[in-house]
């Protein structure tokens, strides 16, 4: 018999990484090695993570395929299976599907500058690209990341964005939402489209990945816009219900594009002939 | 191929049953009880209905049975242990008594599970089931197979199709695969040399009542349409329509646990449920009844014929027979076509 496609890798957690209130990330290793063998994936992708006698939960690869032997993901304590990865221990074995769905499409931006943004628990589905970027940093020009929470307690990976802080070749900008900020904070206050629209920054050769809430989202684009980026150079990473992960179980759907099989990475371009399901 | 046609005589039907079954295959046919016409294993050829226009449910479940294990699970001090299902060694089974439009709709269910990802589950189910279709020589004001191009004698989807040759006549057999072959050769006495090769006159009349690529046509500019509202206003969001379908396929996975061990399963589920898309955030992509409605026509009439080149429905009506408050696809799409955008 062939693969069973709904069977998962066993996974070993190696390590949990407290982000925010509520939000944990894994670093999770192939219990059997032939597994991490054949196993490769790009930026973007995302898979099903389970703990059985629970079911099983979608989210993105949060790190870069640039870096072997290992994925993590992230992900806040919301429903029963996230619930459930939160009571689970270093050296826990969970299950993993995937990778599923499209890419970003980093080859093509190659001698570009990339701009990010985004917002709350949405940086975990533009880590991935990130690093891999950062990972190949000769290949583009400009980086700059735009980062905002509603609080400086929920900004995720502390220790990256200080990282990322003291890089020179990268442009971090870190915000939190009017009311969010600590005493002792030094980054910018105000919401993530009114920072974008204050950093201003260039759209010439440039592409913009924009990840976060729906509402930030809304209304950043219109701000992109009128910085000038077209909408083939505005990316953005989808998430819908799924069970699957490969285009079957009929959920994830906007319009006649599958979430799970066509995105989850879609241009704005693509996002605009598509209806408002999402 | 020239199909290989034959003639079986009626009394000769129980034999092949007989015989199929001396060659341990298990047979699943149609049976009449409490008013609901069911696929069951038949143990004996007599109580097999003939009479029916229509099954209540689909035979779908023959290869993608309404829930299903996908892995066993159990964990032990000497750790975690999963096996998935094992589907090496599922017995032959003859679905016997087909309607054309369920043997086509296998044709649309398999489009699904093996569109890029190929789904083995269903693959290995399906691969041990031949199908014996019976044409239909009755219909109802619900049926509409000709309107979504098949016919009461359509040959699709079955390996032999019956046609009974008038009011308790013989039947024309046609040989369709090498599954069909695999039958005759079984039992070659019982498929006789055919005089007649003329099945149209014996079937059912299903008059044409709209034209589906017309209305795929038109679906593209028709999301925004009000029509969705109007048309589902009494939808109960129930799902029975999904349930009896031939053709839907959306499945939803969950876990069972008993203790320390469990299941994963794959169960049927349906666009037509509010909580289907729901985000654990709360946030729902299709949050009202009419979005809902409208992902179902739209899938079987838009997405499938665009994306798999095949359409999700086979026009055996059973979703308006099925349906609580008496909501007809058929009324639904010709209004459609009638529409003015």
């Amino acid at each position: 018999m062939m693969d069973n496609l709904y069977m998962p890798y066993p996974m070993r957690i190696e390590r949990i990484t407290y982000e925010a209130p509520g939000v944990k990330t894994f670093m999770l290793k192939f219990v059997n090695e032939a597994d991490q063998d054949k196993f490769s994936y790009r930026a973007g992708q995302f898979g099903e993570y389970s703990v059985y006698g629970v079911g099983e939960s979608t989210f993105c690869i949060a790190s870069t395929p640039t870096r072997k032997g290992y994925i993590e993901c992230t992900f806040r304590q919301t429903g029963k299976v996230t619930n459930a990865l939160s009571g689970c221990e270093e050296g826990s074995i969970i299950g993993f599907r995937g990778p599923y769905g499209n890419v970003f499409p980093i080859d093509e931006w190659k001698g570009k500058s990339l701009l990010f943004i985004a917002g709350g628990i949405a940086l975990p589905p533009m880590r991935c690209v990130i690093w891999n970027a950062l990972d190949l940093r000769e290949n583009f020009k400009d980086v700059t990341i735009i980062y905002g929470a509603r609080t400086v307690k929920d900004l995720v990976y502390k220790d990256e964005l200080k990282d990322w802080e003291l890089r020179k070749d990268v442009k971090l900008v870190t915000t939190v939402d009017p009311g969010g900020e600590s005493p002792d904070w030094s980054g910018e206050i105000g919401f993530v489209p009114t920072i974008v629209e204050k950093i201003a920054p260039s759209s010439k050769d440039t592409i913009a990945i924009v990840c976060g809430p729906p509402v930030m989202i809304k209304y950043t684009f219109p701000v992109l816009a009128k910085l000038g980026f077209a909408d083939e150079n505005i990316y953005t990473t989808l998430e819908n219900r799924m069970k699957c992960g490969f285009g079957k179980c009929g959920r994830c759907n906007v319009g006649k594009l599958y979430v799970c099989k066509d995105g989850p990475v879609f241009s704005l371009a693509q996002l605009k002939e598509l209806p408002d399901e999402y | 191929m020239n199909i290989d046609k034959r003639l079986v005589r009626k009394d000769s039907l129980e034999k092949l049953f007989d015989i199929l079954k001396q060659n341990s295959k298990k047979i699943y046919a149609p049976f009449l009880k409490n008013g609901k016409t069911t696929f069951r294993d038949a143990e004996s050829f007599a109580g097999i209905s003939t009479g029916h226009i229509q099954t209540s449910e689909s035979s779908k479940d023959i290869a993608f049975p309404r829930a299903e294990k996908i892995l066993d699970y159990s964990k032990s001090k000497e750790g975690l242990s999963v096996k998935g299902i094992d589907l090496k060694n599922l017995p032959g089974v003859i679905l016997w008594g087909v309607r054309p439009c369920d043997a086509v709709g296998i044709g649309e269910l398999s489009s699904i599970f093996n569109w890029d990802y190929k789904d083995e589950i269903y693959n290995n189910r399906l691969s041990q089931v031949t199908v014996f279709g019976f044409s239909c020589n009755k219909s109802d004001e619900y049926c509409f197979c000709t309107s979504v191009g098949g016919n009461p004698g359509n040959t699709a989807g079955s390996d032999i199709l019956f046609t009974c040759m008038g009011e308790d006549g013989d039947y024309l057999a046609e040989i369709l695969t090498e599954k069909g072959m695999t039958v005759v050769s079984i039992a070659p006495d019982l498929f006789e040399k055919s005089e007649t090769d003329e099945k149209e006159k014996f079937l059912a009349v299903v008059p044409v009542r709209f034209n589906h690529k017309e209305i795929s046509e038109k679906l593209d500019k028709f999301f925004e349409s009000k029509e969705w509202i109007d048309q589902s206003l009494r939808c109960l969001g129930c799902g029975a329509c999904a349930y009896v379908c031939p053709t839907c396929a959306c499945f939803d996975i969950q876990d069972e646990a008993h203790g320390k061990s469990g299941s994963r399963i794959r169960c049927w589920d349906s666009c037509g449920f509010s909580h289907f898309t729901l985000h654990t955030s709360g946030h729902n992509p299709r949050d009202v009844q009419s979005a809902r409605w409208r992902q179902r026509i739209m899938h079987k009439f838009s997405y499938m014929p665009e994306r798999l080149s095949v359409y999700g429905c086979t026009g055996c009506g059973r979703c308006s027979r099925a349906c609580p408050v008496d909501m007809n696809i058929l009324e639904n799409l010709i209004s459609i076509q009638e529409v003015t955008l």
